[in-house]
């Protein structure tokens, strides 16, 4: 026989490992999941943890050296302050806000791309739709500035009717965001459209229903999991967001823009505003779960 | 007096350049169990959705009891359809499901509910009608199927290959309960199958679909012991063709004979074989198929041609029935069961 040796042995050695590997589905589990583990718990809780315990140290008011002093100051300071309490409530509003907006406007755009077009324009249409996600968030945002600058594009598209555009402030921040997130809704209702069976659109007629009744009663009950899923990225995106606030949004304050204004001065502070969407979003996410939408993610 | 539940005159349809349904003429008597039979692709199912309303036709007109409905919408119909895969709503309960029709017409809460209850009960589901669609099995969710599209009374009930996704065990049971349900309620039932024992043994009547057409309506003995084309004949039950010189040669008479295999007694070639009105053809036993209940024959014929013969095993076995192969026997059939096609 011609057949190599040294690959032969080779090959039953593979074939061993598998083998074994094949009658040990626990050492199988921990080789495929140490490395990714190990990345989120050191790396991505781990971070967290730090945030976390760095809320409760302070600093020194002369040195602006942080003081390693267990207290918690930061977090009464957050609560009793006004301004904190008024920018926290701002930003919720504006991650609402955006997320609402995203859900009006995606639902006709994914109902047409994935119902009403043909079907052979389907895919192309998804892929408009990701566009923007290729370009630079920095240029869309700088793009908005320009639309929304004095004189603008706002401004003239508005002129003829005797109005002028939002200008810079909390209202160009809400239009910015809802734009830069809008792909994150429509796709995930795209999907949820696009596989509603045509025989339940069928069936509720064949029962009596009108297309307005088919539509509160069979797609939106079936398509909203995936808005609440979408809303998931809407929200939290906003929430976090600081740079186009700082870009179109005049003197706004977001959270993020505090915990950017403090993070050189009073590390402590910034931390324990950071915790603030951190905290809003697993409550949000906590209300969401309730709705089922996380299984269809 | 009996009224006329359907009437479709002149129905044509296509798809893109796929003609579906070719010019179908067709009535459907008040109460009655109507099967459309015919292989996949004959229109049948087409016909169906044209009735619901899910399918304007392109030529033709359709009518529920008397009434022009063929540019109407599903809802403005007084039909209600069984789907092929049940078409439940899955965010629903059952009980839910069942009671969306009463809802979407505006029947009180308290009235939908003692309907939906009965219905279920009607398709033996009771105490089902808190349960999901997903959590029960594909008996139940055709039942729940069934039950919804019954709960409102409509004058005709439409059912596309309702038994397709089943076992046969729960087929057949679901045959004989469909049935007494129809029977029950009396409402017009039309249904769609490709399964000829289905058919033959549901139905009133059957329409045969071939190609668009309509090529029989009958009742199911009409159909399987007078096929009117070779299609029928081939379609509904085992065909077993004559034609050619061997028809003329034993029949008596040139054209195209179909003789079913249960009608043909597989006789001794020593057997006495005269009997008045009787058709005789000696032959050869190519291969003999046991099948448990029966036997299967067939028979190379003198001077071509082959035919299949259907004995019961009433008092042959298995081994008995092996040593005919080979031998030399004589086929017999009443004269009359030899049905003439047109060729």
């Amino acid at each position: 026989m011609t057949t190599d040796v040294t690959t032969a042995a080779g090959r039953g050695t593979v074939r061993r490992l598998a083998g074994s590997l094949h009658r040990r589905p626990r050492l199988r589990l921990a080789l495929l999941l140490t490395a990714p583990l190990l990345w989120l718990t050191v790396l991505y809780l781990g971070s967290l943890a730090v945030l976390f315990v760095s809320a409760f140290w302070t600093t020194d008011s002369f040195t602006s050296q942080v003081v390693k002093v267990w207290s918690t100051d930061n977090f009464h300071e957050l609560l009793t302050t006004p301004v904190f309490r008024q920018v926290v409530l701002r930003s919720v509003g504006v991650a609402l806000a955006v997320t609402v907006l995203c859900a009006l406007i995606a639902f006709p755009v994914a109902f047409y791309t994935a119902r009403v077009a043909r079907p052979r324009w389907r895919p192309l249409l998804v892929v408009a739709i990701l566009t923007p996600l290729w370009a630079s968030y920095l240029v869309k945002v700088y793009a908005w500035r320009l639309i929304l600058s004095e004189g603008g594009l706002a401004d003239w598209a508005l002129a003829p009717f005797g109005l002028s555009g939002p200008g810079f402030g909390l209202a160009a921040t809400v239009l910015t965001l809802t734009y830069l997130w809008l792909p994150y809704m429509i796709l995930p209702i795209h999907t949820a459209l696009e596989q509603l069976p045509d025989n339940l659109l069928d069936a509720s007629a064949d029962l009596g229903a009108r297309a307005g009744r088919t539509f509160r009663s069979v797609v939106l009950p079936m398509v909203l999991p995936s808005v609440a899923a979408g809303s998931v990225f809407t929200f939290s995106l906003s929430l976090g967001d600081y740079i186009t606030v700082q870009i179109v949004g005049g003197k706004t304050q977001l959270v993020g823009n505090l915990v950017y204004s403090n993070i050189e001065l009073n590390l402590p502070m910034a931390a324990a505003l950071g915790l603030v969407p951190v905290l809003v979003i697993v409550l949000y996410l906590l209300a969401i779960r309730r709705t089922g939408a996380l299984n269809s993610l | 007096m009996e009224g006329r539940a359907i009437r479709l005159q002149d129905l044509h349809k296509s798809f893109g350049g796929t003609t579906a349904v070719a010019g179908v003429d067709l009535e459907i008597r008040d109460g009655e169990f109507f099967s459309m039979l015919g292989p996949s692709g004959s229109g049948k199912t087409t016909v169906l959705r044209l009735v619901a309303g899910f399918e304007t036709p392109d030529r033709g007109r359709i009518e529920l009891a008397g009434q022009e409905v063929t540019g109407l919408a599903p809802f403005e119909r007084d039909v209600h359809t069984v789907f092929q895969d049940y078409a439940l709503f899955p965010h629903m309960t059952v009980e839910q499901n069942v009671a969306y029709g009463l809802k979407v017409r505006r029947v009180p809460k308290a009235e939908r509910l003692v309907r939906a209850r009965k219905a279920l009960a009607e398709v033996r589901l009771e105490g089902y009608g808190q349960r999901r669609p997903a959590q029960l099995s594909g008996g139940q969710r055709q039942r729940v199927a069934l039950a919804r599209a019954l709960v409102g009374r409509p004058r005709v009930l439409l059912l596309d290959e309702p038994l397709g996704a089943l076992d046969l065990k729960l087929r057949e049971q679901m045959q004989v309960e469909l049935k007494a349900i129809q029977r029950e309620v009396g409402i017009t039932f039309v249904f769609v199958t490709h399964d000829q024992e289905e058919a033959l043994t549901m139905s009133d009547r059957i329409a045969v679909f071939d190609r668009g057409r309509i090529a029989q309506v009958s009742t199911p003995a009409e159909i399987y012991e007078r096929p009117a084309t070779a299609f029928v004949a081939s379609f509904v039950g085992t065909s077993n063709l004559l034609d050619g010189e061997t028809a003329h040669r034993i029949v008596g008479a040139p054209g195209t004979y179909n003789i079913r295999p249960e009608k043909i007694r597989v006789l001794k070639e020593s057997a006495e074989a005269d009997e008045p009105e009787h058709t005789t053809a000696g032959g050869t036993v190519a291969d003999v198929v046991y099948l448990g209940d029966a036997t299967r024959f067939l028979v190379d014929l003198d001077g071509g041609g082959r035919l299949t013969a259907l004995q019961q095993n009433l008092e042959t076995s298995s081994e008995d029935v092996a040593a005919y192969r080979g031998t030399r026997v004589r086929l017999q059939w009443h004269r009359r069961h030899a049905v003439p096609l047109p060729s």
